[in-house]
């Protein structure tokens, strides 16, 4: 179901009716019905699938869980008796047996993902190989399929498992509501990676009619609308035309295709996650932000930090922490020292960290080497900006430029570009013909074909253009206005006619402007797909 | 209190007034060179029952002439006809109309039993969105749509038309909230002249059977005329092209005898009828012209009065009023029609820029 569908929001308004109808104790209970009701319409398998992530991932956090409580029993009831040496060998029993338990839900959830979602880039790969040393022999692809939503609700769920290991929360005791935190209808389709301990409260609670609560909730959703509807499905016939035949579409046209693609990707991801969060404000539901004004970043390490926050904030507590302070990082950090010296060896983890993040970031994307050397290629650049760091240092303190708005709008505009680079690997269809154009664009850039004509063969006609300028407009427009704080919050305090003035504009706007309905490819979300 | 309840209420009908303003202006208005999509609605402002009624696609709405069945025969009919009207569109209006009067003869253009499932939504919405809500009209819908339709979009049209914001026209301020007639009666005016010229050779199909709901549905309409003592007369018209193969000929011949109902294909007896392809059809031989059309409409008046004894009511003061108005607007249209081609070479209508 298509969060833009008719059918999703007719399912929508009939759940809102429903949640505040019905006693608020049980509210939680028909979330989790609706959530799978939603997940079943995408398909009755991929139940099986977020239910056995579900079922396994209750069970372990639950043994492990126990294991935490038996050990602080046992501990507190032979405080006296217990040697230091005895209470730490019986932690590490205690422990040992937590990890195998930890081990298993990673092993069988992270498989699954892998296996469904990566065997077939792993078979192109191995075909790839054969051919090259010569061998006639091809492995045939699997079909398999892909589960809605797999690469969010795992991570979520396997967030969760670590967590409970790691004692920062204990283990749920109703397996509904493991599910329906696991399967949250909003967030399934393209995040946020939200944590147990965050969503815990407010997911499960009673929630009384609360209007300006709902119709904050509204105006988000609304807002997402016009973003997806508006702006990105429209513009997605300009990018699917360049980047579908480049070799007519080449030189300044790759940069309009890379300039196209970011903005469709912003209007269609930060859309998707304002319905999200929309629909959970709707049903008093608090979601973490996934996103804070992320084109405005001065630099790309900046840029993560508030583009899909949640996922980068998933990398860095699972993945960045544990590897960069993990035993064999520690030796080989140790081994630096001696040989390099104290700064290659306090640097090396920080490295090595990062660049496994930004491998798993990568491929968590997609099962491409498009996807895998665009994440190493934002770790490659933000490790080269830290070690630049220092000459920038001087380069701000020696022309006095640091804090001028122009400056700050070059280092804006600087990011931009640098992250719409990079972006371009999404859109080709493989490694060699993304840097085969990127070079085009910086060599044969040949300006004047953008006034040949050419723009009017993109699929998008005057009036479109027109939408997209004044959509841009709109979309940079409302950024600036969130710098000094909530603008719904800002809205409401205008007069009752101003403030619905302008919903009623953006909803008139939406309606009738948006590319949806016959006639249009209504498209998926483009984080779906990952 | 009051005071809330009141702007309530106001800014509720602003914003139903704003939709409904919106949905006006952006539905097609098919008053320019494509008319057929009008032609549904037309029905609703009869006043009086018709002795015949015509349901199919162009091969019937361009090719007989209420108005000569009432001038030569007295004979009133209406043609209730769009453009490709799918069969289970033409029983859905039967339906419909046998809600409002009983016909004594419904004639059926064969031709659509070509076609098994929807063709194009453009046409569907010549068709549909012309009807009166109705249960006719829901089950209509649901049995026309494409895969990339939506019912919603038929209850609310503004989902469907929205994207004609960019295209809109002074046509669609000036018949903002009235509409010109365009027919007669059903009828789809044309006096100009094409000849009819080559049409490419005759496909050879892999299954020249029709499809399991093409019969379907016209066992519904022949049940329905049956259930309520309507004559069904089955035609094939005589349009030239596109082609009407034999297979589907001696189908609809087989099915006529086994159903007892009486099947003339027009094609057939085109010298009977008196039609000239050199100077009767306005499209080179898809459909007839005014002069086509009227000669078409004497011949098969004459079947309806010897055959079916259908009664002239040309001496009916109430009817002949009526068809005075109706005969008047023909002559009119006609008339201008003849002046255009006179001055032009061409109907403006009908023109593009």
């Amino acid at each position: 179901m298509l969060f833009t569908s008719y059918e999703f929001i007719a399912f929508l308004i009939l759940l809102f009716v429903l949640y505040y109808t019905i006693p608020a104790r049980h509210q939680w209970k028909l979330l989790l019905a609706a959530s799978y009701l939603f997940y079943f319409v995408s398909g009755w398998k991929n139940c099986l699938f977020i239910l056995l992530t579900t079922i396994s991932t209750y069970f372990l956090a639950g043994k492990i869980d126990k294991l935490h409580k038996e050990q602080a029993v046992y501990l507190k009831e032979h405080k006296k008796e217990l040697s230091k040496e005895e209470r730490k060998s019986y932690k590490a029993t205690i422990k040992s047996r937590q990890w195998v338990l930890l081990l298993t839900g990673l092993f069988l959830n992270f498989g699954i993902l892998a296996v469904l979602k990566y065997t077939n880039f792993a078979i192109a790969n191995v075909n790839a190989l054969l051919s090259f040393f010569g061998s006639q022999s091809q492995i045939g692809f699997l079909k398999m399929i892909l589960p809605l939503g797999i690469s969010f609700y795992t991570f979520i769920t396997m967030g969760y498992l670590i967590d409970v290991y790691r004692g920062k929360y204990p283990a749920e005791p109703c397996i509904g509501k493991l599910a329906l935190f696991v399967s949250f209808f909003p967030q399934l389709i393209q995040g946020p990676i939200n944590r147990f301990d965050e969503m815990k409260e407010t997911l499960f609670s009673e929630h009384p009619v609360d209007v300006k609560e709902i119709g904050f909730g509204m105006e988000r959703i609304l807002w997402g609308f016009f973003k997806k509807l508006v702006i990105a499905d429209r513009i997605l016939t300009g990018v699917t035309t360049i980047i579908g035949d480049p070799e007519t579409y080449n030189g300044i046209y790759v940069f309009v295709g890379m300039m196209f693609y970011a903005l469709q990707l912003y209007a269609d991801f930060t859309g998707g996650i304002d319905i999200t969060i929309g629909i959970a404000q709707v049903l008093g539901i608090r979601v973490r932000e996934n996103f804070i004004r992320p084109y405005f970043s001065k630099n790309i390490a900046e840029y993560w930090r508030r583009w899909h926050i949640s996922l980068g904030a998933w990398f860095t507590e699972y993945i960045f922490y544990p590897v960069s302070v993990c035993q064999p990082m520690l030796n080989f950090s140790r081994f630096c020292r001696k040989h390099f010296g104290d700064y290659v060896g306090k640097r090396m983890p920080v490295y090595i960290a990062s660049l496994a993040v930004w491998f798993t970031t990568g491929i968590w994307h997609g099962a491409s080497w498009n996807f895998i050397v665009w994440g190493l290629l934002n770790g490659i650049i933000i490790i080269l900006s830290q070690e630049c760091e220092p000459l920038y240092a001087k380069f701000h303190a020696r022309f006095q430029v640091a804090g001028k708005s122009w400056y700050r709008l070059f280092q804006v505009v600087r990011t931009v570009l640098l992250m719409s680079s990079l972006r371009m690997l999404d859109c080709y269809r493989d490694v060699p013909l993304t840097f085969r154009m990127f070079g085009d664009m910086l060599i044969h850039s040949r300006l004047s074909q953008l006034f040949d004509g050419r723009m009017m063969t993109l699929g998008l006609t005057v009036s479109d253009y027109g939408v997209l300028l004044v959509g841009t407009v709109i979309l940079i427009g409302v950024s600036l206005a969130g710098r000094s704080g909530s603008i719904r919050e800002k809205l409401a305090e205008k007069p009752a006619a101003v403030r619905y003035a302008v919903l009623y504009g953006l909803f008139l706007c939406t309606l009738i402007i948006g590319a949806y309905g016959v006639g249009y490819d209504s498209s998926q979300f483009i984080y779906n797909q990952f | 209190m009051r005071r809330k309840k009141m702007m309530c209420a106001l800014l509720a009908a602003a914003v139903v007034g704003s939709l409904w303003f919106l949905t006006c202006l952006l539905k097609p208005k098919y008053m320019g060179d494509i008319i057929e999509g009008a032609l549904i609605a037309e029905y609703y402002e009869e006043t009086t029952d018709h002795d015949v009624v015509f349901i199919g696609d162009c091969e019937v709405y361009e090719n007989f002439s209420p108005i000569t069945l009432w001038e030569e025969y007295g004979i009133t009919s209406y043609i209730r006809g769009s453009a490709q009207q799918l069969i289970w569109q033409s029983y859905y209006l039967l339906e419909e109309t046998l809600k409002y009067e009983k016909p004594d003869v419904v004639v059926f253009n064969v031709l659509a039993m070509k076609y098994n499932e929807p063709q194009k939504e453009a046409y569907n919405r010549m068709t549909l969105d012309g009807m009166k809500w109705s249960m006719s009209k829901v089950k209509d819908i649901k049995a026309s749509m494409m895969e990339d339709e939506n019912f919603i979009e038929y209850v609310i049209p503004l989902l469907r038309y929205h994207s004609r914001w960019s295209e809109l026209t002074a046509d669609d301020w000036k018949y903002l909230f009235h509409k010109d007639k365009v027919s007669h009666n059903g009828y789809y005016m044309r006096v100009d002249v094409k000849p009819a010229g080559t049409f490419p050779k005759d496909k050879k199909l892999g299954n020249y059977q029709f499809g399991d709901t093409a019969y379907e549905y016209l066992d519904k309409i022949t049940k329905l005329c049956k259930d309520n003592d309507i004559e069904l007369i089955l035609i094939k018209a005589p349009s030239i092209y596109p082609s009407w193969y034999d297979q589907w000929d001696q189908q609809m011949a087989e099915y006529a005898e086994k159903n007892q109902i009486r099947y003339i294909n027009f094609l057939d007896i085109q010298e009977e009828v008196g039609l000239d392809f050199q100077t009767d059809t306005y499209d080179g031989g898809l459909h007839l012209n005014l002069a086509g059309a009227e000669k078409l409409s004497k011949y098969f008046g004459n079947v309806l009065k010897e055959e079916y004894g259908l009664s002239d009511h040309r001496n009916d003061p109430e009817l002949a009023e009526i068809w005075e108005e109706k005969t008047k607007f023909y002559d009119q249209m006609k008339a201008e029609q003849e002046q255009d081609l006179e001055q032009y070479g061409y109907i403006r209508k009908f023109h593009e820029e």
